[in-house]
């Protein structure tokens, strides 16, 4: 008997290694112990919830399928016209912003002070609500402080949307995303219906600027608002049309009746360019050399 | 044979009991839907780890294609989005799955405040989770800007405008994001690499600890 192999509850290392050797099989704890209609997590109970996962992800795969993610257009800084919107689930603190008392000179107030004292106050409530009870309906301080909570997050959330849609609504403006998505139907419909791999249509052809050399266009429309959205080339931006080919379907006095009125998402230009030195006669001019921009010339 | 390829593993390493304590450990009667419906209300969690789960494997498959560099990365999510087999409905499960992780967290933190189940001893765990929270939040911010539509350009503007403003160390933060003085090439990079790398790492810790500590301290008794 040159090892100890009386008592076989001993434990033997295996060479120079701390792994004990196997000397038992696990048991688990005895189901009494419990009060209760407990049961084993594996797989008694992770089937029973997974009754429950497997309805959350049909509804997640019906609105995936639904709904395909939103892709508007490449990213463009010049774009001025762009409302900028963050994920919903950051609209209540960026309403908070919108607030006087919480933006300009306050602005700290409302990008750190509200939403970093919520949210330490939030993670250390342990600390804080320190009694033993814990049905919600016995400690009513923090239960409302949470209940207030919710339902200014939930009011945010909504003002913020609302006002988002207005905004959208009094600028005529369609979200990029959709309006890509339009076109793509659009294209598809000209191109026969065959779906998304049909060749590109024929390339359109395209407006240039005519009469390049106007001072119209050097002097006037490069210094006037209108070259902020529709761009130095004329070519527009996104939402915003361009002007090549303007000429085609607007006359002088319209392009002029436009620039005092405004139209569609455009609001009136007039006043605007002359503060900024324009006169009336160059915008008459611009008019006339806007008329003068045909496909067709 | 299976057997005894186990069993040739656990003879050296001794795995029965580690696996044997997640499978076996009991769970009670009051979390269970199947005795009480209410009882749904302790799912969130374990949804919030599904939906995780297929955040990390969809994501896993849009790098694939995806490229993070200004000139290429909105072709190649139009690319994925309308061209590549299924490339919809994987980068519409992320999409959708980003909001989902929200809605089903922010249910499951509200589930453990309102039972209580933060108090003694399970404070830290509480400090975890919201620690949790912060990532995922910052998962969905880094994530938003990588289409580089305009939305996705002009809402990081937005939010690095913001991170700007905090004292002090504002200016700091902003470099750090932005990798320079405006939001470009270097920023996608970064956004890029956080939400990829940095972020789901610490993630994954974050969830590491958080299930160790409810194996070790159990789930909150009945209200």
């Amino acid at each position: 008997m040159a090892t100890p192999t009386g008592n076989a509850q001993t434990v033997v290392y295996v060479g120079d290694s701390r792994v004990a050797r196997p000397t038992k099989v696990h048991v688990p704890r005895d189901y009494m112990a419990y009060p209760g209609k407990s049961e084993t997590f594996i797989p008694n109970f992770l089937l029973k919830e997974w009754m429950v996962g497997s309805v959350v992800l049909v509804g997640f795969l019906v609105l995936v399928v639904m709904h395909p993610a939103p892709l508007g257009y490449p990213a463009d800084p010049t774009n001025s016209a762009f409302i900028p919107m963050p994920d919903w689930y950051f609209l209540f603190l960026y309403q908070l912003l919108k607030y006087p008392y919480l933006s300009e000179q306050f602005v700290v107030l409302g990008t750190v002070l509200i939403p970093g004292l919520a949210f330490t106050a939030l993670t250390l409530i342990p600390f804080l609500d320190r009694t033993p009870e814990r049905r919600f309906t016995k400690r009513p301080v923090p239960t409302m402080m949470m209940l207030l909570s919710l339902a200014a997050i939930v009011y945010l959330t909504w003002v913020s949307w609302d006002h988002y849609q207005h905004e959208l609504k009094a600028k005529n403006i369609i979200p990029e995303h959709i309006a890509r998505e339009q076109e793509m139907h659009a294209k598809k419909q000209a191109g026969g219906g065959t779906g998304g791999d049909q060749p590109e249509p024929a390339p359109v052809k395209v407006a240039a600027i005519v009469d390049a050399d106007d001072a119209a266009y050097k002097e006037v429309y490069m210094k006037a608002t209108c070259v902020q959205c529709h761009g130095a080339q004329l070519k527009g931006n996104g939402p915003i049309p361009g002007l090549l080919g303007i000429g085609d379907k607007y006359n002088a006095e319209q392009i002029m009746d436009i620039i005092r009125n405004g139209i569609g998402g455009m609001g009136a230009q007039y006043d605007a360019n002359i503060s900024m030195g324009l006169t009336d006669q160059n915008l008459e001019d611009l008019a006339a050399w806007l008329a003068k921009q045909k496909a067709t010339p | 044979m299976l057997k005894a390829v186990y069993e040739w593993i656990d003879g050296r390493l001794d795995i029965t009991p580690m696996w044997r304590d997640v499978a076996d450990h009991e769970v009670p009667e009051h979390v269970n839907p199947a005795h009480h419906f209410s009882a749904f209300v302790y799912c969130f969690g374990g949804l919030t780890f599904f939906i995780t789960v297929i955040q990390i494997l969809s994501g896993m498959f849009l790098t694939m294609y995806y490229v993070p560099d200004i000139a290429n990365a909105y072709a190649s999510v139009d690319y994925l989005q309308h061209k590549v087999a299924f490339g919809v409905i994987v980068r519409g499960m992320h999409h959708w799955g980003a909001s989902l992780v929200i809605v089903l967290m922010f249910l499951h933190t509200l589930r453990v405040f309102f039972t209580g189940s933060y108090k003694n001893p399970r404070e830290m765990n509480w400090v975890i989770g919201m620690l949790t929270f912060g990532v995922m939040l910052g998962l969905g911010f880094t994530g938003y800007l990588l289409p580089w539509d305009n939305k996705a350009y002009f809402a990081t503007k937005v939010g690095i405008e913001i991170a700007a403003s905090v004292p002090f160390i504002g200016e700091t933060i902003q470099n750090f994001l932005q990798g320079g003085d405006i939001v470009g090439a270097e920023t996608i990079a970064r956004f890029f690499a956080l939400h990829v790398f940095f972020l789901p790492g610490v993630l994954l810790a974050l969830l590491a600890a958080h299930f160790i500590l409810i194996r070790k301290q159990g789930i909150s008794g009945p209200l």
